[in-house]
């Protein structure tokens, strides 16, 4: 009863609230940012204002487009190869119980390794280049989407089952109508950790070791003492990054409504 | 249990067969020894490596760096986790910045880092922490939020105050999301830690790796990632051992 | 409320009840303002055990909540022993909780001597009162296991015993079965009659089980829908030397048939179809 009751006084969060409160946090961000800048100085991090007049024009530029087109067709690639793999495999190990049991603890032990510590065997698998940075980029994204999707046909509740066998559902719509649903939260989770880990994994190849790219770009301004050209791609990623998961985000609430569909971070 | 036992016995030879395929292939020649060497060269470069001592001090180096970093990153994380916890509407406004925190690859940032605080081992702890802090802070606000409320009217029951009840009730309850959190602020340091020696670093083991690579030395290169994979591995192998033998008597029937 | 003293007068009580409440109410203010509980007038009696039935949502636990001390009523005033009670628990007074409360941390032993410790009893005597609970709530088997180890009701016999080593003068009891199946509950019904007889100490049972309330206790209040106040209050007669066998008595039915005539219409109002009360 404390339970109901709490939940009858609490007041209810206000869309007005949200907007302040992003409000505030971007004035605290654009603070620190320009404090840090007062503090390292000019050579160091660019201010914000001198960053976005660099952004405006710089992105008017076909340079940037070349350079962001080039990590967009990496990441996209990898995002595809990463999905589809990481689905059909999480699928497969979450239907065969045996073959699922036997995998787990070796792919959580792929999922926590320092991946970066293998890039120069990719480079020398594929060599320098395009195929090499999807590579790269697949190898972060597709254990956590098949470690998502294999866990989520595993935890399908048996009781869920049963219940469309007694209503004498046919396969196909078991499959339409229960076990999709069921499934598809974590799912949805598990594309969008999977997602994060793919552009991470395509920038640092990019920054290690590339001619191409959003990430050789940061690399390349801090080399040649471009620390404006470094300060505005990093804004340009983390704009990308935040827009790209607010929509997976947005995704995950609509069908991550039901139990077990939980949407926590990282 | 005879199950359990041919999962065991199956992960065990799935393993293996991997090994013994790359092996072979290495062996025939399938495999060009200019992308990858045999799994027993690498063990036996890496005992060479090991036994010549000519890394020791990077790996003194890159251990360092990340203890350091994972010691502040856990402090820094459960008292910002506690902080937070406790101000309800700091953690309203935070919430949607911390739920897409991850998606930013903070790798980004450490040209940056290193911009500010020069090439040295700062810019590598600070982008260690770039990773854990977060990690740590939110496993820590989940161990709080999941405190049963009846623990805390016994607490007060008993007439603990609020110092008793942090250490008697709050900590021991909450100890299963914050072993969580050091899990991952260990992996997280490892590699904040190794990417940053990677992408640029004048020490560090994986300096050491990118040096290998850029100057042709295979044997190395693979020794030492064989290296740096074993130790994570081995790490992570006993930090869940020790977890299980923790959280045993914590999983209720 | 004059129905209670009067029939408190009726029964001789000694002139000291051990705890007292006086128009006590109980108003949760938010963004909807919810009258909780009240006004409540009641007295308990040296060694009494008197249960609170009532429709949920009622305020029971509310109830609880303030005569323990673990929130201050909205208005009235609640004294244990004669001294106010005025948010804090005061010394004598041991809590079951509904809710599983036993430390997963702690074996058995420890959970029991919890409060034992941190009183600063001596380390013999904590074994000796340590070792007794343990017995006689039957956990001597699993004195060293962890409460994961333990069933749902074995887990509660656990904080029914680390309530117990403290030799509270009062218990007050939140729907301590509320959780276990209905045999357990009969048998630990048995075993909680058992150890108020032993302890000679005044127990306060909250439950949503009629028939729970009219076998254990000495007294029954039944409590109105929200706000909960007490509609009646029943006298069971039975004698202090009883247990669960009592449920075949012809008496047995009559109680629980009175009980459950008064709070029909209460639940059907608590459930918010009022309409079908009549």
């Amino acid at each position: 009863m404390s339970a109901a009751l709490s939940a009858d006084v609490r007041p209810a969060r206000k869309p007005r609230e949200g907007a302040f409160d992003g409000v505030i946090i971007l004035v605290v961000v654009l603070a620190l940012w320009q404090g840090v800048h007062l503090y390292a100085g000019e050579s160091a991090i660019a201010s914000p204002l001198a960053t976005l007049t660099f952004l405006a024009e710089f992105l008017r530029t076909p340079v940037f487009w070349g350079h962001f087109g080039a990590t967009m067709a990496a990441f996209g690639y990898a995002v595809a190869i990463s999905s589809v793999l990481g689905v059909v495999l999480g699928l497969v190990l979450g239907v065969r119980r045996f073959a699922g049991d036997v995998a787990e603890p070796i792919l959580a032990g792929l999922y926590s390794i320092p991946k970066v510590t293998l890039y120069p065997m990719i480079l020398l698998i594929f060599g320098l280049g395009m195929s090499a940075k999807v590579a790269f980029g697949v190898i972060h994204g597709v254990v956590p989407i098949v470690l998502f999707t294999m866990n989520a046909v595993k935890n399908v509740s048996p009781v869920l089952l049963r219940t469309a066998r007694a209503m004498r559902l046919s396969q196909p719509e078991t499959i339409r109508t229960v076990l999709a649903p069921a499934v598809l939260p974590e799912m949805i989770t598990g594309l969008r950790v999977g997602f994060s880990l793919t552009l991470l994994g395509v920038l640092i190849g990019e920054m290690f070791a590339s001619q191409r790219g959003l990430g050789f770009l940061i690399v390349n301004g801090i080399n040649l003492h471009n620390v404006r050209m470094t300060t505005g791609m990093i804004v340009a990623v983390i704009a990308f990054a935040l827009i790209a998961n607010g929509l997976l985000l947005s995704l995950d609430r609509r069908f991550g409504r039901t139990p077990g569909g939980g949407s926590r971070a990282a | 249990m005879t199950r359990n036992r041919a999962i065991v016995l199956a992960r065990i030879g799935v393993v293996a067969g991997a090994v013994v395929l790359v092996e072979v292939l290495c062996r025939l020649g399938v495999i060009n020894p200019l992308t990858l060497v045999a799994p027993s060269r690498m063990v036996f470069d890496l005992a060479g490596i090991l036994a010549s001592g000519d890394i020791n001090r990077d790996i003194a180096y890159t251990a360092t760096t990340i203890a350091t970093a994972l010691v502040l990153s856990v402090v820094l994380g459960i008292v910002l986790g506690v902080a937070v916890h406790a101000l309800p509407r700091v953690r309203r406004a935070l919430d949607p910045l911390l739920a897409s925190y991850y998606s930013v690859p903070s790798f980004i940032f450490y040209p940056l880092f290193v911009a500010i605080f020069g090439l040295n081992t700062f810019p590598l702890i600070v982008l260690g922490m770039a990773f854990a802090v977060p990690a740590m802070m939110m496993s820590t606000m989940a161990g709080l939020d999941r405190i049963p409320r009846v623990l805390l009217k016994t607490a007060r029951v008993h007439r603990l105050n609020r110092w008793e009840t942090a250490t008697r009730i709050v900590l021991p309850s909450a100890t299963p999301y914050l072993f969580t959190g050091l899990k991952l602020a260990i992996a997280y340091a490892f590699i904040g830690v190794i990417a940053g020696e990677f992408i640029m670093a004048s020490a560090g083991l994986g300096h050491s790796i990118a040096f290998a690579y850029e100057g042709f030395d295979n044997h190395t290169m693979y020794a030492l990632m064989l290296f740096v994979l074993v130790v994570v591995t081995v790490m992570n192998m006993s930090l869940h051992a020790w977890e299980g033998r923790l959280m045993r008597r914590r999983i209720r029937a | 409320m004059a129905v209670v003293h009067n029939l408190a007068a009726a029964r001789g009580v000694p002139p000291a009840p051990v705890a007292t409440l006086r128009g006590v109410t109980r108003v949760y203010d938010g963004e909807r303002r919810v009258e909780a509980l009240g006004p409540i007038d009641l007295d308990l009696a040296e060694g009494e055990f008197f249960a609170v039935v009532g429709p949920s949502g009622c305020g029971k636990s509310t109830l609880l909540d303030v005569l323990s001390g673990l929130s201050r009523p909205t208005s009235g005033s609640i004294t244990f022993e004669g001294r106010p009670v005025e948010g804090e628990v005061p010394d004598g007074v041991g809590v079951v909780f509904q809710e599983d409360a036993s430390f997963a941390w702690l074996t058995v032993r420890d959970n029991v001597a919890f409060g034992l410790r941190r009183a600063g009893v001596d380390a013999a005597e904590i074994a000796r009162r340590v070792d007794y609970a343990v017995g006689f709530m039957g956990l001597a088997d699993f004195a060293a296991a962890y409460p994961a180890q333990l069933s749902g009701g074995m887990r509660q016999r656990v904080c029914i015993a680390r309530t117990l080593v403290m030799r509270p003068r009062l218990i007050l009891l939140d729907e301590p079965f509320g959780a276990l199946d209905q045999q357990t509950r009969l048998l630990m019904g048995d075993e909680l009659l058992r150890l108020w007889r032993e302890t000679g100490a005044t127990v306060l049972l909250i439950t949503h089980a009629l028939d729970e309330a009219a076998m254990l206790s000495d007294r029954v209040g039944v409590m109105s829908a929200r706000p909960g106040r007490f509609i009646d209050l029943v006298e069971t007669g039975w004698p202090r030397d009883r247990d669960s066998r009592i449920v075949s008595e012809s008496r047995f039915g009559a109680l629980t048939g009175r009980l459950w005539s008064n709070l029909r219409e209460e639940s059907l109002r608590a459930m918010g179809s009022k309409g079908a009360a009549a």
